[in-house]
């Protein structure tokens, strides 16, 4: 039964990293369009385009 | 006359740097494409850093760079583009934001997390207590229950502690006051059982039940907020701003936030008035039928009043912005609304009824168990942990779910048929409605004036007389040039003020205007008025042939005729109530078929008219749009306006329709009607899982498992049925868009 030690503190970070990370997403209004972002997806048209944002996103990616 | 410069800088955001922050409400996004194709568009432009469309709510977020570019080009290019946009004004944005919304999904999310923590540690207490858990570990467990859910009664069960401690501070019973007695029991009997080292806590069953409940609250917010968003942007959309005198003379588009009393502005011929105010200088005629239902002009001059939503016909009119003053028809209305909103407050809603039913009778058989097993012999401790189990397992969990359940369902189904609900409970009410009254201008006739199909023109004529309406601002002159769809303005058009429009072609005179100005004979023009009530008379005259009338006016919507029948044949009793005079409001009652109508009612009339049909017992559907109908829409058992109407009346209504067609009111009454029957069940779903869990916890027989299992499992049943309303009701409003 020591093993409990581990496990019960293991499940509580777990279900509160989750539990914070949807605080945060709600925070920084991830749910404020549920809409859009399913469609954003299919949506390669930025590849050609060379414009302030897609620079700024190849930036951080690279 | 070019536009007057528009006052961006009132809708803009200072974000630093020398960057600035636009929110825009944008009109024609009807999917995937526009949103790329706006923000792609707008990215192409100089200085624009961040351009972001929201598809569900329709709005667009614009940031740029001040020094190379401004709101201008922006608002130009979305134009250009084919998209109406226009910015909302950073003041209102702000306190429009959702916080009550994110108070309660955060309150959501921990109950969440907490209740799958705590059912972790539950399920391995009760599979334990069957085997050979040791009461060291199980008290251990408790302990770690505790102390999860303990932060969490406290921080997600405050939206319903408050609520509660609102109503029993005003002597009221709401659901949320057995919610809180149960959850605070629940909770601390489980405290008390944790310190014993006793086998059972139901630290899951307060939890869970903190979830469940959160969720129908948070549907219910859902439902309220997206009508909300949605009338934000369609007013924000009506661009009401205003071209405002500066002291230099020039004027300045300012939107309505901008003005106070005092302001000057100036207001051409063909335009809607935004404010109201006293004329300081010119002299025209007001089209007040979006105020008072009058469809007859009424002439004015310097120093008369003019109210916001009526409409300058011609001339142009200095106004200089006064607030409610006493004794004015908008102070009357004011008033009037006053006391027909504290009059609705009254109305209780089904789950509130029910609640007050119910938390006695629960309350009351808590309280006999406690009683009953200690005359038993029972100690004291043992029976009252078996009672307030009674009030754990009774807790209105289903309830909490039951109604909101079904109106978010309803409200997707009344969005479909172009209805948007101000109120949640509006659906109950509109569900026992047995009367309908309706307005006339603006509500059964479309709040533009247009062309009568009966117009006894040629086509040919017809184009000539609609090339030549161009030139005229005039509304009547426009409502022409709308119906004959005319595109190409004549050359050397005169205009004679507050007469009419001629022209020269092929060498013949046409002229169009006031019958008066084409020769037409007051005993002609009088012939016709008798003939056609409802409809103003512009004349059209080709050379030196005989003028024709042409009748334009508000005519009825459409399918208003087939809307009114089918009402009818549902059982309803209809009437009219208007503000216009007599002939108008006959003719429409008429052609409508509807026995019972009145005219020239005032404000107070109607409202006197309505309380009299309320005191019958008959449960009365107002619908409406003018400033006149706002009381009146506040004191009826339920109200509707068309999207069209003026500000005041769409925020006493408690539902509001779009598009040009009256159907919707039909609908409405159809899917409530439904949604009623289907809240009904889940009450007695609700109801009936009470009168079987009941006797097993009076019984002493429910576990903390029993608990959850029962709770969740009608929970569950609950939602599922309020789904099914979007089979039923979809299989049967199909019919009828057909007929």
């Amino acid at each position: 039964m020591e093993v409990l030690i581990y496990l019960i503190p293991i499940a509580l970070v777990l279900g509160g990293a989750g539990l914070v990370a949807f605080l945060w997403s709600l925070r920084s209004g991830q749910y404020d369009d549920m809409e859009g972002p399913k469609w954003r997806i299919l949506d390669d048209g930025d590849l050609q385009e060379n414009s302030a944002p897609v620079e700024a996103a190849k930036r951080k990616v690279s | 006359m070019s536009a007057p410069e528009s006052d961006w800088a009132a809708f803009v955001t200072d974000t630093g740097n020398g960057k600035a922050h636009m929110d825009l409400a944008v009109d024609g996004i009807t999917c995937a494409a526009c949103m790329y194709e706006i923000e792609r568009g707008l990215r192409k432009l100089d200085g624009v850093e961040n351009a972001r469309v929201n598809l569900s709510s329709h709005r667009l977020a614009v940031d740029w760079d001040e020094q190379t570019t401004s709101p201008a080009p922006i608002v130009e290019l979305l134009q250009h583009l084919g998209y109406k946009a226009y910015p909302f004004d950073p003041a209102q944005v702000k306190s429009r934001g959702d916080a009550v919304g994110k108070e309660i999904l955060r309150a959501l999310a921990v109950s969440g997390f907490a209740a799958m923590n705590i059912m972790l540690l539950s399920i391995s207490i009760w599979s334990g207590n069957t085997t050979d858990i040791d009461p060291e570990t199980r008290s251990f467990f408790h302990w770690i229950s505790a102390l999860i859910a303990l932060p969490t009664v406290v921080y997600s069960g405050r939206i319903f502690f408050r609520s509660a401690y609102m109503a029993v501070k005003t002597g009221r019973l709401n659901m949320d006051v057995p919610i809180t007695i149960g959850v605070l029991l629940a909770t601390g009997l489980s405290i008390w059982q944790t310190i014993q080292e006793a086998e059972h806590a139901y630290f899951d069953s307060a939890v869970m039940l903190l979830f469940f409940l959160l969720v129908g609250r948070y549907c219910d917010h859902l439902m309220r907020r997206k009508t909300r968003s949605f009338a934000e942007n369609l007013a924000t959309l009506k661009a009401e701003s205003a071209a405002k005198i500066l002291e230099d003379g020039s004027t300045q588009n300012v939107p309505l936030s901008k003005l106070t009393a005092g302001d000057r502005v100036l207001v051409r011929a063909g335009e809607r008035i935004s404010v109201d105010g006293r004329i300081s200088t010119g002299t025209s005629e007001v089209d007040q039928s979006l105020v008072t239902g009058e469809t007859l002009l009424q002439s004015v001059q310097q120093g008369d009043l003019v109210y916001a939503g009526t409409m300058n016909t011609h001339g142009v009119l200095e106004i200089e912005v006064t607030a409610a003053v006493k004794g004015t028809l908008l102070d009357e209305v004011n008033s009037l609304l006053e006391t027909a909103m504290e009059g609705r407050s009254k109305y209780v809603q089904v789950a509130d009824r029910a609640s007050q039913l119910y938390a006695p009778v629960v309350h009351a058989a808590a309280l006999l168990t406690f009683i009953g097993w200690v005359v038993m012999g029972m100690d004291w401790q043992t029976a009252m942990v078996i009672s307030i189990s009674v009030l754990i397992i009774t807790c209105p969990c289903a309830l909490g779910l039951a109604i909101p359940a079904v109106q978010v369902v309803a409200s997707g189904l009344f969005f479909k048929e172009r209805v948007l609900l101000n109120a949640g409970d509006a659906i109950e009410r509109l569900a026992s409605v047995d009367t309908i009254v309706f307005d006339k201008t603006g509500t059964l006739t479309l709040p533009d004036a247009t062309l009568s199909k009966k117009h006894g023109l040629s086509a040919d004529q017809l184009e000539l007389a609609g090339r030549l309406a161009l030139s005229s601002s005039h509304p009547l002159s426009q409502a022409i040039a709308r119906a004959t769809g005319a595109q190409h303005i004549l050359s050397d058009v005169k205009e004679i003020a507050g007469r009419g429009v001629e022209a020269v072609v092929d060498g013949r005179a046409v002229k169009l205007g006031s019958p008066a100005f084409c020769g037409v004979s007051d005993v002609q023009l009088n012939e016709m008025r008798t003939q056609r009530p409802d409809a103003s008379f512009v004349a059209f005259q080709e050379g030196s042939e005989p003028a024709t009338l042409l009748p334009v006016g508000q005519f009825m919507r459409e399918k208003a005729t087939e809307t009114i029948q089918q009402l009818r044949d549902a059982g309803y009793n209809l009437e009219i109530l208007s503000g216009d005079h007599t002939g108008a409001v006959k003719y429409a009652a008429d052609m409508l078929q509807v026995a019972d109508w009145k005219a020239n009612l005032k404000p107070q009339d109607k409202i006197d008219r309505i309380e009299a049909l309320k005191a019958q017992g008959r449960k009365v559907l107002m619908v409406g749009d003018g400033l006149n109908d706002a009381p009146s829409l506040a004191a009826a058992n339920v109200s509707m306006s068309p999207v069209s109407a003026v500000h005041v009346s769409q925020a006493a209504a408690d539902a509001i329709f779009m598009g040009d067609s009256l159907t919707p009111v039909m609908s409405a009454l159809n899917i409530s009607r439904k949604a009623r029957w289907v809240m009904n069940q889940n009450l007695i779903i609700s109801v009936i899982y009470n009168l079987l869990a009941v006797p097993f916890a009076v019984l002493g027989f429910v576990t903390p498992l029993v608990a959850a299992l029962a709770m969740s499992g009608s929970s569950i049943i609950v939602t599922l049925n309020a789904v099914r309303l979007r089979m039923i009701a979809g299989a049967s409003t199909q019919p009828n868009e057909k007929a």
